[in-house]
């Protein structure tokens, strides 16, 4: 039995893998100009000599690929993460409205460098969004300590992403300027606005946050049975909350400062994950999540730039469709189990 | 068995921020012994009980952990001397009832807390003691109440306590559940020299399986006291503002107050033959007369609580005659009664004498 669970575990892991790798690779290779593997592979040796193809690979392609893969991966660590702090299975950064919280100051904050000429650099983009995603997370925190019910949490949320969605639409509307395209495009989820120069910043907070997640581990399994039960385990209920509210809030304001709000991603990867693997314990479920999520994101950015290409989709039009009706099975499931 | 306490209070104060809700909490607990806080609902035994664990900060007083203040003691420290099984209901995912177990041993590993063999092997014995090895693979949201509260016991051993906290660990449990489970604790208390705070509804369990007994009323630790102390002298009667007399400690059953009014039934009874036709009576509303009953009879505790008067004799002499005039005097104001008797012995023939004349008075009826 224990040599089934290790091989499920294994299995799963060499699939997300797989699948990441082999996405990673379309996301390189299609697009409205062809440019065959042999060409990827010579670009990133260095020894490429057509120009156009290095250019497009180097300051699009790669850097579009990698940032679905980080911040997809983000994304779902994340969702994980506000999962086990609210012990509520549909909580996610998009419908607890912490994606739009961030998407509401980074707006603003657009707008303002926009108007005063001022240049926003990328860490100042992440500084205005985990502004913003820990504004929304305070609002959550203080209505879920007055509701229990977990529909009711999820409700709230979604009401906070309204509002938010609606301010920022009205700070677009007023902001007159031809750049507002680009800032609606990136409103309403998008990985192709990336730039080559932000893949660095992307990189270091999206590793230090899932590396600080998955160093938490422990005390998010002892979290697992509850606060009271925690404790006796010894964990530190107050300094552990304040780092997974800080941790799930800087990995979706990341996301949401260069993609925009992608949504149900949260969600729907952990249930995904805790399907293949078949366990919930966080030492697994960080690291699977992260791929997981990466693939999903990477997988669904492929299908929003092909399906009615050359016009491009939304990405989070394309995660709502695979994610939501995730979120319906787990509502469904639950219902069952309760009457079993 | 050392002597040496592993667990003690002094002058604790329980509560929430400054407003006190149990006040005078002191005793002291050594190895193999269980202490078990009675009281009330609402009492605030959960609240002691969480100030013991470390989850609350006493309001004023302190709790030792062998020598040292809890409040001096970290988090991991605590951990290691002392767990808790709590009434809360963990709500897991995906976890296998082993795994449930093995989280008892956090405190025991690294950063990513993987468990080592030793720690397996502990899980492993914890398991075979609590009696739940049979259920290591099963999911641990599909198994009975019975079996969860074995398997968090399994999990509280793992942790390897000096000290196990429990808060009402048989409430939702049935009867057989209730017996197995306090069973294994006293075996493990007695095995394994761990001390034991629990709180318990059942007033009969806590009488057998507690070597002392807490007794918390109207905010304060009123009494604490071996099971032969508190049980004794009508105390528990005042300990839940029972009617004086409606507790029998002895056989661990509260009973009712009497239907009131004027006996309309007078049942003759005796050797246990009474109970049953009591309770009836009283389930129908009907005020009835007990008689006549030597004191040491295990009819009379129930027939003292339930019936408007019961006529008694002295234990262990034969029914004298001014019992046996006492009970004609009241049998004839009755409209019917009730024998529950086909034999008399010797010392009680004034029973027979009674049934008797109910026959020729034509009283005598069948139920």
């Amino acid at each position: 039995m224990d040599q089934k669970r290790m091989l499920r575990r294994f299995g799963g892991f060499l699939l997300l893998g797989v699948l990441c790798a082999v996405f990673f690779l379309l996301e390189t290779v299609t697009g409205s100009s062809s440019i065959s593997i042999e060409t990827v592979r010579e670009v990133l040796t260095g020894q490429s000599a057509d120009e156009a193809a290095r250019r497009i690979l180097l300051d699009i392609r790669l850097p579009r690929a990698a940032a679905a893969l980080l911040l997809g991966g983000a994304l779902s660590v994340a969702g994980f993460l506000l999962q086990t702090f609210f012990a509520n299975p549909i909580a996610g950064p998009f419908v607890l409205g912490i994606s739009s919280g961030a998407k509401l100051t980074v707006a603003l904050a657009m707008i303002a460098s926009l108007q005063s000429g001022i240049a926003l650099h990328a860490g100042s983009l992440v500084a205005a969004s985990f502004a913003g995603s820990l504004a929304s997370m305070g609002i959550i925190l203080l209505i879920s300590g007055r509701i229990r019910n977990m529909a009711q949490l999820i409700i709230s949320g979604v009401m906070i992403g309204y509002v938010c969605s609606a301010v920022t639409e009205l700070a677009v509307t007023f902001a007159d300027d031809a750049n507002i395209v680009n800032l609606h495009n990136w409103s309403m989820g998008s990985f192709s606005g990336t730039a080559r120069e932000d893949i660095g910043v992307i990189t270091v907070i999206v590793l230090t946050g899932t590396a600080a997640a998955f160093l938490l581990s422990k005390p998010l399994s002892a979290y697992q049975l509850g606060e009271s039960y925690a404790e006796n385990l010894g964990v530190n209920l107050r300094v552990f909350r304040l780092l997974l509210i800080l941790l799930s809030s800087l990995l979706s304001a990341c996301v949401t400062a260069f993609a925009g709000p992608v949504s149900f991603v949260g969600v729907a990867v952990p249930h995904l994950v805790k399907g293949l693997f078949g366990t919930a314990k966080p030492i697994i479920m960080i690291p699977a999540s992260f791929l997981c999520g990466a693939a999903f994101c990477m997988g669904c950015d492929l299908l929003a730039r092909m399906l009615f290409s050359p016009l491009e989709l939304s990405v989070s039009t394309v995660t709502a469709v695979f994610g939501a009706p995730v979120v319906l099975w787990i509502l469904i499931r639950r219902e069952r189990e309760r009457s079993m | 068995m050392n002597g040496e306490s592993v667990l003690s209070a002094r002058a604790l104060s329980a509560g929430y921020g400054r407003s006190v809700i149990v006040s005078g909490v002191s005793f002291e607990i050594r190895g193999g012994e269980i202490l078990t806080l009675i009281g009330a609902n609402g009492a605030g035994k959960s609240t002691v009980l969480r100030t013991i664990a470390a989850q609350l900060p006493a309001v004023s007083g302190s709790v030792f952990l062998g020598q040292s203040r809890l409040a001096a003691l970290s988090e991991p420290e605590i951990a290691r001397q002392m767990s808790v099984l709590l009434t809360e209901r963990i709500r897991t995912e995906r976890m296998t009832c082993e795994e449930v177990v093995e989280t008892g041993r956090y405190p025991y590993t690294g950063r990513l807390g993987i468990l080592s063999k030793e720690d397996h092997r502990i899980v492993e014995e914890a398991m075979a003691l609590a009696g739940v090895t049979a259920l290591r693979e099963q999911d641990f949201r599909r198994i009975s109440d019975g079996q969860r509260q074995c398997v968090m016991l399994a999990r509280a051993i793992a942790q390897e306590p000096a000290v196990l906290v429990l808060d009402e660990p048989t409430s939702f449990l049935d009867i057989r559940h209730k017996l197995r489970l306090l069973t294994l604790l006293r075996a493990l208390v007695r095995e394994k020299q761990i001390a034991v705070v629990q709180s318990l509804h059942e007033l009969d369990l806590a009488q057998r399986f507690s070597d002392r007994i807490l007794c918390i009323r109207s905010g304060t630790a009123e009494r604490i006291g071996t099971p032969e102390e508190i049980f004794d002298g009508g105390y528990i009667e005042r300990l839940y503002d029972l009617p004086a007399g409606s507790y029998h400690a002895l056989y661990g059953v509260a009973e009712p107050e009497p239907v009131r009014g004027r006996p309309e039934v007078f049942v003759i009874g005796g050797g246990g033959s009474g109970i049953p036709v009591y309770r009836r009576l009283w389930r129908q509303g009907i005020p009835f007369a007990a008689g006549i009953l030597p004191k040491n009879d295990i009819d009379y505790p129930a027939a003292a609580a339930l019936a408007g008067s019961v006529i008694a004799a002295e234990a262990f002499e034969p029914i004298g005659e001014a019992a046996l005039r006492q009970a004609r005097e009241t049998m004839h104001t009755c409209r019917r009664v009730i024998c529950c008797r086909e034999h008399f012995g010797t010392i009680e023939q004034a029973n027979a004498l009674l049934r008797e004349e109910a026959a020729a008075a034509g009283l005598l009826s069948e139920t």
